[in-house]
């Protein structure tokens, strides 16, 4: 069976284990991503990350098949992606202007404000400093004292102008080491150094300048307010005591900042609102597009499923009605041309037909004729006696031709009908070899059946079975060159099998197929010595399609052929294997002769000696007027590889050496000089519906 | 005995040589044969011969086989033998439904031709008295007629062949081919199609049912068999 099992059916494709194709691509290229680059090297080695791998990947499977078998899911996707960046890219300018925009004024009033505050701040400075020189007491003593509730009258009284607008601190200059009364101070609960950045009072030190930073101003706890975004400046001024110190002027931005996420939720709004309507566009659009694009592909499978009638519909004069009717055309003249070429078969069919039932009119009136004469030959001189007698079997065999053409034609027109109930082969086997026990005679064949213990039943055609194996049995006794022929029966499973097996010439390599074709001889150099038609294996294996079997050769030259009938139990079912292996087990190969060393290619020298008639003491068959019988030599060596063939699925090996049966009977001569020797002795008048191979 | 036979035999056959190879053949077996070419005066050329048996090509000018095939089992229950071109189920079947007993398909041999229509012919040899039964129905085989609570049943000499054949043996079950080679003659192995067709032509005539068959029964994946009487 596991022999056999590479022989497909005709028409049937043998089983390979293979992945679904459709998932090969996706899942190599993210395993090759993944151990490309993420797990490089861990993937191969190992078997739990790969486990783990394929875990993840089985639920993206049908996702990436989406991906891939959906362009408006791609379209729309990538529409939204591209979409998506723009609205983003676009947002961050706006966004960038806006705040630029609001800053800007903001800094310039802010400026404004505060140069006028240190303006003040410094008039005060002066004012209190000639105030102190008019009353005359002790700087020192006086000043600390002072210049304390000065600064912080100057704080209070510099903020209180702003009303929230912004705030004022005063920080000790850092250079003046004494620090004394000019502290901290801020206005509105402001935490002085932690709302001034440090690099911005490093840059104020020392110079005279105002500068001014971004920072966040930091309420104390008391004020219980957030922080938020402000922009400081500050300027290192002098108190009335002449020593600096740093004011700071701090503006709030939370108008600003207000105003700013305002805008961005604006354009986010309206940025989100961008990119689904572009998608829905790009999902509209593309559907005009992909639509009928979908329609010309479900009409075009469905023209290629024969449904030939089928059209798209066309409105309108754009690009995709251009496809739509260019599809159209396509499919009509493709109607018409198939109508036309199966017009031409059906007329041919029916002319084969025609000609073969015209024909059978006349040709009555002739086989009548022909066999009144025949009847009466003893009358007639031996010259006239003669042919009669060759027009009686001559019209014999025009008669089998034109039965087996017309049964063919009848297969070709597909009006075989096939009339199956249960039937034992057995009855079958039986009636044919008794059927061909005249000829095995003749030829001194034995004809053995095996297997016939049981009933080997199947619902089959009894009449179309019977010709099958007729024509098996017949051929394997043509062929078998007096040796016993074996009729295996076997049933298995849901099949049942028929095999017919020789010992004759067998079958070179590539014939177990060409067996089967219509009018087909092996071997040009061997005439028609044997009747038959050339119509009758091919009968035979249009029998065994209609039964949903399978019929099949094999052979190797030298070591005989055996043809295999295989049939389903039951009608309708599909075969799946065959009870009997299409090899059989005495085969040159099973019995390992191929190996034994022997020189290879024996029958290279095939045929050196043409087949001749020299058959003298039998009713002499009618002299070949095939013009390839005086063809010399093979028509072709054997090759040395035994092939598996396509179509039948036969198998052919080639003759390994020379048989060492074979050089007992012929003596120093090679396979096919005595095979054709064997032939010409035992030619012998054609009877049934055989073929040569 | 064959050489007593003597039988007169109409052809039905437009093509004249065949006709005349026919008469030749027939001649020589000691048959008187008649002829016609013609469906539409067929008929007629029936009616005047009196023949014992009808050879009928199936494709004739005018009128064709099956047309006169059954105006002829129409008012007689000679046997009929179609000669046919084409073997094709539906063509011999729609030739034997219109009533003729037997087909043969073109070429044939002489010798085929004569042993079908004596097979034909060889009823009528020597009838035996005898009465049978199956199911209600009384058979009289000599005097060839059946009859069912007094009331005779027209069967052609073939359907009454059919019905003795297994009224004869009420117990055993028959095989198609076992009838075919009683009831037809044939030695080998034929067409079961012909009794298939002459079993529904039988029943519609002798059953109350043909639907439900009493009087032949079938016998799944076998054959037929009489019914109980």
């Amino acid at each position: 069976m596991s022999r056999d099992s590479a022989a497909a059916a005709p028409g049937s494709t043998g089983t390979r284990p293979e992945r679904p194709v459709g998932r090969k691509p996706a899942g190599s290229r993210w395993g090759r991503l993944l151990e490309g680059g993420l797990l490089q090297g861990g993937v191969q080695g190992s078997p739990v990350l790969r486990l783990l791998l394929r875990w993840v990947r089985r639920p993206a499977l049908p996702a990436m098949r989406l991906w891939r078998r959906n362009i408006q899911l791609r379209v729309v996707v990538s529409t939204l992606v591209m979409s998506l960046g723009v609205v983003l890219l676009l947002g961050f300018v706006v966004i960038g202007q806006v705040r630029n925009g609001l800053l800007d004024a903001k800094v310039k009033a802010s400026q404004s404000q505060a140069t006028g505050g240190f303006a003040a701040a410094k008039q005060r400075a002066d004012e209190a400093e000639a105030g102190t020189a008019d009353d005359g007491s002790t700087v020192d003593e006086r000043s600390d004292q002072n210049v304390i509730q000065w600064m912080s009258d100057l704080v209070f009284s510099l903020s209180s102008g702003g009303q929230g607008a912004f705030e004022v601190v005063t920080l000790p200059a850092s250079a003046g080491g004494d620090s004394g009364g000019r502290g901290r101070r801020a206005s509105g609960g402001v935490d002085p150094t932690a709302s001034v950045p440090e690099a911005l009072r490093e840059r104020i030190d020392g110079t005279t300048g105002s500068f001014q930073s971004y920072t966040r101003i930091v309420y104390q706890s008391t004020a219980h307010k957030d922080a938020q975004p402000a922009l400081v400046i500050g300027k290192q001024v002098t108190d009335p005591n002449g020593d600096l110190y740093q004011l700071y002027y701090l503006f709030p931005l939370t108008q600003e900042a207000k105003s700013l996420s305002l805008v961005k939720g604006t354009l986010a709004t309206a940025g989100l609102f961008v990119v689904v309507l572009l998608g829905a566009i790009a999902w509209l659009v593309v559907r005009q597009v992909v639509t009928p694009v979908r329609m010309a592909a479900g009409i075009a499978e469905r023209l290629s499923a024969g449904r030939l009638q089928e059209r798209m519909k066309v409105t309108g004069e754009d690009d995709i009605a251009r496809l739509g009717e260019a599809f159209n055309k396509m499919a009509q003249n493709l109607q018409l041309k198939i109508q036309q070429l199966e017009d031409l078969s059906r007329m041919q069919r029916r002319f084969v037909s025609d000609v073969s039932h015209e024909l059978r009119t006349p040709l009555t009136t002739v086989r009548m004729a022909a066999d009144v004469i025949h009847e009466a030959r003893e009358d007639f001189d031996p010259v006239t006696a003669r042919s009669a007698e060759l027009l009686a079997d001559q019209l014999d065999r025009f008669e089998s031709l034109l039965a087996d053409l017309l049964e063919i034609s009848r297969f070709d027109a597909g009006a075989a009908a096939l009339e199956a109930e249960p039937i034992d082969l057995r009855e079958v086997v039986r009636r044919v070899v008794s059927g061909a026990e005249p000829l095995a005679d003749r030829k001194g064949t034995r004809i053995r059946v095996v297997g016939d213990q049981q009933p080997v039943v199947a619902e089959a055609d009894a009449r179309r079975v019977e010709r099958v194996l007729r024509n098996l049995v017949v051929n394997a006794v043509e062929h078998g060159e007096g040796r016993d022929v074996v009729v295996r029966l076997a049933s298995a499973g849901g099949a049942v099998a028929v095999a017919v097996r020789d010992f004759g010439v067998g079958l070179k390599p590539g014939e177990a197929t060409r067996v089967f074709s219509r009018f087909w001889r092996a071997d040009p150099a061997r005439a028609r010595t044997t009747g038959g038609t050339g119509l009758g294996l091919s009968i035979a294996l249009e029998d065994a399609r209609l039964h949903g079997g399978w019929l099949q050769a094999w052979g190797e030259p030298g070591g005989g052929s055996q043809f295999r009938l295989t049939l389903p139990r039951t009608a309708d079912e599909p075969l799946r294997g065959s009870p009997i292996p299409l090899e059989p087990r005495d085969s040159r190969r099973n019995r390992g002769l191929d190996d034994a060393g022997l020189p290879g290619g024996g029958g290279q020298k095939a045929a050196t000696v043409p087949a001749q008639h020299s058959s003298g003491d039998r009713v002499p068959p009618m002299p070949s007027r095939d013009p390839m019988a005086p063809r010399l030599g093979a028509p072709e060596a054997p090759r040395a590889d035994p092939t598996a063939l396509p179509g039948n699925g036969a198998r052919v090996v080639p003759r390994p050496a020379s048989g060492t049966r074979r050089q007992e009977d012929v003596p120093g001569s090679q396979e096919q000089p005595g095979a054709a020797a064997g032939e010409a002795a035992e030619s012998s008048r054609q009877g049934e519906a055989s073929r040569g191979r | 005995m064959m050489s007593f036979m003597k039988g007169r035999v109409l052809v039905v056959d437009d093509d004249t040589a065949l006709a005349e190879m026919l008469g030749i053949v027939l001649r020589g077996e000691g048959f008187e044969p008649s002829f016609v070419a013609d469906g539409d005066k067929a008929l007629a050329a029936f009616r005047e011969a009196k023949p014992d048996l009808v050879l009928l090509d199936l494709m004739l000018p005018g009128r064709d086989g099956i047309e006169v095939c059954r105006l002829i089992r129409a008012e007689s229950g000679v046997p009929i033998v179609m000669l046919t071109a084409k073997s094709d189920t539906v063509d011999v079947v729609v030739g034997l439904e219109s009533g003729a007993d037997d087909y043969i398909v073109k070429p044939f041999k002489p010798k085929e031709l004569v042993a079908r229509i004596r097979a034909r012919l060889r009823r009528s040899e020597e009838p035996a008295p005898e009465q049978l039964a199956i199911g209600d129905l009384v058979i009289d085989v000599a005097g060839h007629s059946v009859k069912r609570e007094g009331q005779s049943i027209a069967l052609t000499p073939l359907e009454f062949d059919l019905l003795v054949a297994l009224a004869r043996k009420p117990w055993q079950v028959f095989t198609r081919e076992v009838l075919l080679e009683q009831v037809w003659g044939y030695r080998h192995a034929a067409d079961t199609r012909l009794v298939n067709v002459h079993v529904q032509r039988l029943r519609s005539k002798v059953e109350k049912d043909p639907e439900r068959p009493e009087i032949v029964v079938t016998v799944r994946g076998v054959g037929y068999k009489a019914g109980p009487s």
